[in-house]
């Protein structure tokens, strides 16, 4: 064993009360980075799938038209008031190549085709607003898992078969099997057989959300063949937005991301994200702290045999690293100790902290790589905090700490 | 003869404190020849110590030269100054120092450790055999906490040779010790001087002590005021 380990380690096992509060510090800290880090991971990825749950990460339409000002003659000015022009829904052009090209995208795993609009459904007496999603049910299932989302009957939407959310089943009194009345405001209207009812954890959806097929739908809304809208789901839902950038030009179409949409929550998000990564600065700046104080301690404690070792033939180069080992055995050993705790933390709260269903509220996401992280900060956190107090050790002078016993 | 183990040549030391520099050493000349056992007596305060720390590569004069087996020690830097000091020059203080952590073995393996970077099986054989010397084997493996005033000094004198060094220093190696613990290790001392010839300079208040040395050296206010061979050493 090299020299300054040997009597790191001596140091460090005879100085039990100093260690066990630097080990102490340095297994709290990793311990809170990797809670913290899990908690955080976890609670996003929860938030995110929620969010996305009910709808694509890609949407994209026709361009709206817009209307434009007849230039001015010379010399004459022009005052005008720009309205927005008010349009029927209208199908996208060519939209299999479209289609096509957005499916082939890289980063695109699914892509549909939509014929949206909005209509009335009935049944007796009551009618309520809904929104009408033509739709192939492979595609749709694709980019909204909503086959794992059905609560009644199954994901069908053959001939005249509707899937509807909860809460508009509850509003209308509809079971699996029942008459639906679907009605536009141009007067188009058909009946539909309720094959399956969702529910994807967002109200509004689960009230407003009819799904028909394709071709049921483009007859509703006079579409003809077409499509209002292409829905595709990204490998990264964090890359949407990049490729809904691309994909607008590429394709002549407005092209929309959820990250777009749900802006509010990314900023939540990327503020948690900033909170979390404070809280664990803060928290390595503590335990970074902690150790430079203790190790600066029993340098002064140690002075008298650090002074006889460099009268014994040590060099300054060997008392030095004898304390950057002590420093980096605390960061190793607390790096272990941390990630079992920190671990041992995570389950603990997952187990204690249950919804009204006695499930984990969210997963709590643990990785190698996490560990390895937060092994990593330790380390190099006891390195650095330890180098004051070594080079403090390293300076000392043999004759005056001997003069002095 | 060759070399002399130590070759001291007008020597000064001045201690700066602020603006105030004291002069402690004033030019002092000292030559000791392999093999000799040399008392350095002097009453407080006449820099015995310093001039001991200055011997011993601790401690750099402020002008003068030392030379170590004729090595001139001037020159070196501190890294050369530490290896040098560590394979040539033993340390035995008053208060033993020896490492409170360490096993009475370890302490006497620590000086070999540094030297060497690493300890290996070698090292612990020569400790254990001069811990045998030193009437210590079976005490080998006690904590100094474990041992007493006079065992502690003799695992500090076992440190000491334990890289066969060409000059051992000790300072009041006895001051700490009652009498028949302070004769115990003055013989040790002795014995080592006569059977592996090294040399040795003594700081010592005990004039009994210091008449039992080959050769007395007296120093008063940082001069050498006195320098007689002994007679009847024991």
């Amino acid at each position: 064993m090299p020299f300054e380990v040997y009597v790191a380690l001596r140091f460090l096992r005879e100085g039990r009360t100093q260690t066990a509060l630097i080990l102490g510090g340095a297994t709290v800290g990793v311990a809170v980075i990797v809670f913290i880090t899990a908690l955080m991971g976890g609670l996003q990825s929860t938030l995110v799938d929620k969010t996305l749950s009910s709808q694509p990460h890609l949407t994209l339409k026709r361009p709206e038209r817009v209307a434009r000002v007849l230039p001015a003659a010379a010399g004459e000015a022009v005052s005008a008031v720009v309205e927005k022009v008010p349009e029927r829904i209208r199908s996208i052009e060519q939209w299999q190549r479209a289609l096509r090209l957005v499916a082939g995208a890289p980063g695109v795993v699914a892509a549909a085709p939509t014929a949206a609009g909005s209509a009335f459904a009935s049944r007796a007496e009551v009618s309520k607003s809904v929104a009408i999603r033509g739709i192939e049910a492979e595609s749709f299932d694709a980019v909204v898992r909503i086959r794992r989302k059905m609560v009644a009957g199954r994901f069908r939407v053959q001939g005249t078969e509707a899937v509807i959310g909860t809460v508009l089943a509850v509003d209308l009194g509809l079971a699996v099997g029942d008459k639906l009345r679907l009605a536009t405001a141009e007067g188009r209207q058909d009946v539909f057989t309720v094959a399956g009812i969702f529910d994807l954890g967002d109200q509004n959806v689960n009230q407003r959300w009819v799904l028909v097929s394709l071709r049921a739908a483009q007859t509703l809304l006079d579409l003809e063949a077409g499509i209002t809208t292409i829905e595709a789901k990204a490998a990264d839902p964090f890359t949407a937005e990049a490729i809904a950038r691309e994909l607008g030009p590429r394709t002549g179409l407005d092209a929309d991301s959820w990250m777009n949409v749900n802006a509010q929550l990314l900023t939540a998000l990327r503020s948690q994200d900033a909170s979390a990564l404070m809280i664990q600065a803060f928290v390595v700046m503590a335990v970074a702290l902690g150790i430079a104080s203790v190790l600066g301690v029993s340098v002064i404690q140690k002075s008298r045999q650090i002074g006889i070792l460099k009268a014994t033939g040590t060099s300054t180069g060997a008392v030095l690293r004898i304390f950057l080992v002590e420093g980096a055995v605390v960061g190793l050993a607390g790096s272990i100790a941390g990630s079992a705790l920190g671990a041992a933390m995570c389950f603990g709260f997952a187990a204690a902290v249950k919804n009204p269903y006695g499930e984990a509220l969210f997963p709590i996401e643990l990785s190698p790589g996490l560990f390895l992280l937060a092994s990593a900060v330790a380390l190099s956190t006891a390195l650095v905090a330890a180098v004051a107090p070594a080079r403090h050790a390293a300076r000392l002078d043999p004759a005056t700490v001997i003069r002095h016993g | 003869m060759g070399d002399p183990a130590l070759e001291v040549r007008q020597v000064r030391k001045d201690y700066a404190a602020g603006e105030v520099v004291t002069p402690v050493l004033h030019g002092v000349d000292l030559v000791l020849e392999r093999g000799e056992f040399t008392a350095l007596v002097g009453p407080s305060g006449s820099g015995k110590s310093t001039l001991l720390n200055v011997v011993g590569l601790l401690d750099r004069p402020t002008a003068g030269s030392v030379a170590i087996a004729g090595t001139d020690t001037g020159p070196l830097d501190d890294r050369a100054l530490t290896r040098y000091r560590g394979r040539t020059v033993g340390f035995v203080f008053q208060f033993h120092h020896l490492l409170p952590e360490f096993s009475a073995l370890e302490n006497v393996m620590l000086p070999m450790m540094a030297g060497r970077g690493r300890a290996d099986r070698s090292m612990v054989e020569c400790a254990g055999r001069l811990l045998a010397q030193v009437g210590l084997g079976e005490r080998a493996h006690r904590r100094p906490s474990e041992l007493s005033g006079g065992q502690q000094q003799r695992v500090a004198v076992a440190r000491a040779l334990a890289m066969a060094p060409r000059l051992v220093l000790a300072d009041e190696p006895t001051g700490n010790l009652d009498t028949r613990s302070a004769d115990e290790i003055f013989a040790l001392l002795r014995t080592f001087n006569r059977t592996a010839g090294v040399t040795f300079l003594v700081v010592t208040h005990d004039t009994r002590l210091a008449e039992r040395c080959d050769r007395i050296v007296e120093l008063v206010d940082g001069r050498i005021v006195s320098d007689r061979a002994n007679g009847r050493p024991a």
